[in-house]
């Protein structure tokens, strides 16, 4: 049952990913990114992280990728031009990350073993072990995060505004 | 059972992928999408690694679900101040090309 459901949502996961990385609308690109990440709240929610998994179908699909879609159709992006990038980039980007790629996986695979199983339903997180960590041990960096925000939207209202 | 390798090999998957489209894409929004794309194979990583966390001292341990909610909540700020840029760039040069961008280079 973890493996089929494990194995659906992963395969969504790079799929909208590949969507993402081959389509060339970027309206496109957005509503596969919106895949990626509702299918991501599905595994987060396999590893037992239920208010993360909330978190990021509220956070993430919905108010970052309304956000994104919301500036495509308001910029009114078209299809982008395939023009040739750095050099540096095919150079040196892609063997590197392919490398990366079979490294990482090289090393996860052959710890499988210390990694050892997820079961179903073990080691539940609830919001309630959350918020006791977040509010008794992490309350400074908590409080922080609210002024970060307060200037972020201040920074956001700044820079888009229309000069005169 | 899954191992709990499989969610990282997919995390990091996710993350290559990530890097592939900011090196390929060329419209300035998809580049932004793919830089959360990353940042969301990372967040799978840090909870597949609490877990793992938990299982090893054999009580829960949210640590790693911690830092994810710390990554959401400056991911948010950078995304509003990102396509706040995004827009400025745009009201200014009247493109979303990377190629055309490019003031700054030598």
């Amino acid at each position: 049952m973890h493996l089929a459901l494990f194995i659906i949502f992963a395969g969504l996961c790079v799929a909208g990913a590949l969507n993402l990385l081959l389509q060339r609308h970027p309206i496109n690109s957005a509503l596969s990114l919106i895949v990626v990440m509702s299918s991501l709240a599905v595994l987060y929610l396999l590893l037992g992280a239920e208010f993360l998994a909330a978190a990021q179908v509220i956070v993430y699909s919905g108010a970052i990728m309304v956000l994104f879609t919301f500036v495509i159709m308001l910029l009114n992006a078209g299809k982008e031009e395939r023009t040739h990038g750095s050099r540096l980039a095919y150079i040196a980007g892609f063997p590197g990350a392919a490398a990366l790629l079979g490294l990482l996986t090289y090393i996860f695979l052959s710890h499988s073993a210390t990694f050892g199983q997820a079961r179903l339903g073990e080691y539940l997180a609830t919001t309630d072990d959350i918020s006791r960590v977040l509010f008794r041990d992490l309350l400074l960096p908590f409080e922080v995060t609210s002024v970060l925000i307060l200037i972020a939207i201040l920074g956001a209202v700044a820079l888009a505004r229309k000069e005169h | 059972m899954v191992p709990i390798a499989y969610y990282l090999v997919l995390s990091a998957v996710l993350f290559s992928i990530g890097v592939a489209a900011f090196l390929i894409k060329r419209n300035i929004i998809t580049v932004f999408m793919s830089i959360e794309l990353m940042l969301n194979a990372v967040n799978l990583a840090f909870i597949a690694f609490s877990r793992q966390w938990s299982q090893t001292t054999g009580h829960l341990q949210v640590n790693g679900q911690i830092f994810v909610f710390f990554v959401m909540v400056v991911a948010a700020a950078e995304a509003a101040v990102g396509l706040a840029i995004i827009i400025a760039v745009f009201r200014a040069r009247n493109t979303l090309n990377v190629d055309q961008i490019d003031l700054m280079k030598l």
